[in-house]
């Protein structure tokens, strides 16, 4: 009885061996790129890193400069797409979790809020362009037509998905008896939920605002046609602006020394404000578990 | 149970039958609970208990698909009557739940945050009438040092006397309590047990347990429920010693249950 048991459990240790092997390879083989990716963008980005980064203005070739413009580009952008997308994403959120859970027509919605949050960013980017800036050009008899407000509301249209969704998750996620506690004090609904249950949820929304903001800090393609670029300093809604991805984006395809070296100083930039704002909002998530 | 003087029917049900999503869960359940005495609802899982329990304060009306017909005549008002304030109902029915959920908030806002829906107290007046009914649930002495601090520090006991002190701060006339010790240890079962006994001088207190020790503990009358019937109703030395029907006796000597 023994023998073919053992050779039974051999086989499965030989087995669990391989397995393991391909899923460490397959681990290490993932992780070398991104560490090959962040060690490159450290070491080349580090090089042209220093104060001129933040205080001068994109130069022309051959001469020194920064990405102070792009800088200002890229917070104003980001800025504009939240004050627009977050409350439209938490109120849409709201609605989906609390009020249309099981309705066919928040079924609907929530389907089509996931298609938007993996639509392809350049396609948002086009329909800010035909839906905004042809119409305000013609209105404007051209007067206005890339502007810092367009690229702001394209990025808004990346946000609202991601705030919808995690607004969505985190408050499905609030016990039905929380709810119940609340309604039974004779506290209305509206109340319940904007007091109780979207507070009970809070960490957790926030930090899917925090990670819409990294999102869109990236985001190069949808900005090429909406906010276009600039060289200089411009904090004019309705004039075109810069931005870090588009600079990093056209610095990098010229054939300029020195403009290969500030397209990595924004890229390693752009890198750490992402990581920053991933580590934040895992320590907000970390702390509300203790609390 | 001896009592003198005449006891007034605080809760009076009529023809009650409830239905979920079309199945019928309750049949014509008629009883009268009265008032400042302890009433306790046993039966096995499934006979419909929390499910009546929840008809005293609509809370089921938050869940769509879910119907009761017949009356509840609470003071002899019928607060099934579509035209019934549900707000001004659970301010004078409260409820307290098998699990202690409070509010993420501390714990004098806890207490404070119905309150100020329902009534415009002043500062001194608010701290007084949560002393009240932080005294009241037997919580005042465990926590007045930290009335700041947050509810979720407190202990599954202390959550729930909590959740009973915010319900009895709104000065209900009735509480609903569903299950109140079924996820505390012993201790704090005893002491919500006790709680509950202090409770009657002020309230009209429904109990649903599924511990029959418990009825038989703290309630001055019970209800036998089975399979959405109301089998038997009467004071608890009596349904205890001596049932009327041959199902409470089956359940409350164990042959079935």
């Amino acid at each position: 009885m023994s023998s073919p048991n053992e050779n039974l459990y051999r086989m499965r240790a030989f087995k669990n061996g391989i397995a393991m092997v391909f899923a460490c390879a397959a681990t290490g083989f993932g992780l070398l790129w991104l560490v090959w990716i962040l060690i490159t963008t450290v070491v080349n980005g580090a090089a042209a890193l220093g104060p001129a980064l933040f205080t001068e203005m994109t130069p022309p070739p051959g001469t020194p400069g920064g990405l102070a413009n792009a800088f200002y580009g890229s917070l104003l952008m980001s800025a504009l797409a939240l004050l627009v997308g977050t409350p439209i994403g938490l109120m849409a959120g709201v609605w989906l979790a609390e009020f249309a859970r099981h309705t066919r027509l928040g079924m609907v919605v929530r389907f089509i809020n996931d298609i938007l949050l993996s639509a392809p960013s350049i396609v948002l980017g086009l329909f800010i362009y035909t839906a905004f800036i042809l119409p305000v050009s013609a209105l404007t008899n051209h007067q206005v037509g890339f502007s810092a407000l367009a690229g702001g509301l394209t990025l808004a249209l990346l946000v609202i998905p991601v705030v919808v969704r995690t607004t969505d998750e985190m408050l499905q996620l609030q016990p039905g008896t929380l709810r119940e506690a609340a309604l039974a004090l004779g506290v209305p609904q509206w109340k319940m939920t904007l007091q109780i249950v979207l507070r009970a949820a809070r960490a957790g929304v926030v930090t899917g605002i925090l990670l819409a903001l990294a999102r869109i800090t990236g985001e190069t393609a949808p900005l090429l046609f909406t906010a276009f670029g600039n060289q200089f300093w411009s904090s004019d809604l309705l004039k075109p602006i810069a931005s870090v991805p588009v600079v990093v984006f056209q610095y990098a395809m010229s054939p300029f020394e020195d403009w290969h070296a500030l397209a990595w100083a924004g890229a390693l930039v752009l890198t750490l404000f992402v990581l920053t704002l991933s580590l934040l909002s895992r320590l907000i998530l970390l702390r509300d578990r203790s609390y | 149970m001896n009592t003198v003087a005449p006891m007034r029917t605080k809760i009076q049900v009529r023809d009650l039958e409830f239905f979920y999503n079309g199945n019928r869960a309750l049949k014509s359940i008629n009883m009268d609970i009265p008032e400042k005495q302890v009433t306790a609802i046993i039966g096995p899982s499934g006979c419909g208990k929390s499910t009546l329990l929840r008809v005293f304060n609509r809370i089921y009306a938050m869940y769509p698909k879910l119907e009761a017909r017949g009356e509840v005549l609470l003071n002899g008002e019928n607060i099934l009557a579509p035209n019934y304030s549900m707000n001004r109902l659970r301010s004078h029915v409260g409820m307290v739940f098998q699990k202690p959920v409070p509010f993420p908030m501390s714990i004098y806002d806890n207490i404070a945050y119905a309150v100020r829906h329902h009534e415009r107290l002043g500062k001194r007046d608010m701290e007084a009438r949560v002393e009240q009914a932080l005294r009241g649930a037997a919580l005042w002495e465990e926590v007045k040092d930290k009335l700041k601090q947050s509810a979720q520090g407190l202990s599954g006991g202390q959550q729930q006397r909590l959740c009973i002190a915010r319900t009895i701060a709104l000065k209900p006339e009735v509480l609903l309590l569903d299950e109140p010790t079924s996820a505390l240890d012993p201790i704090s079962t005893g002491r919500i047990e006790q709680l509950i006994t202090e409770l009657k001088e002020h309230f009209t207190v429904v109990i649903v347990t599924h511990n029959m020790q418990q009825a038989a503990r703290c309630s001055d009358f019970t209800a036998f429920m089975f399979m959405g019937e109301l089998i038997e109703h009467g004071d608890t030395d009596t349904l205890f010693t001596k049932p009327g029907k041959t199902q409470t006796e089956d359940y409350i000597t164990g042959r079935f249950g």
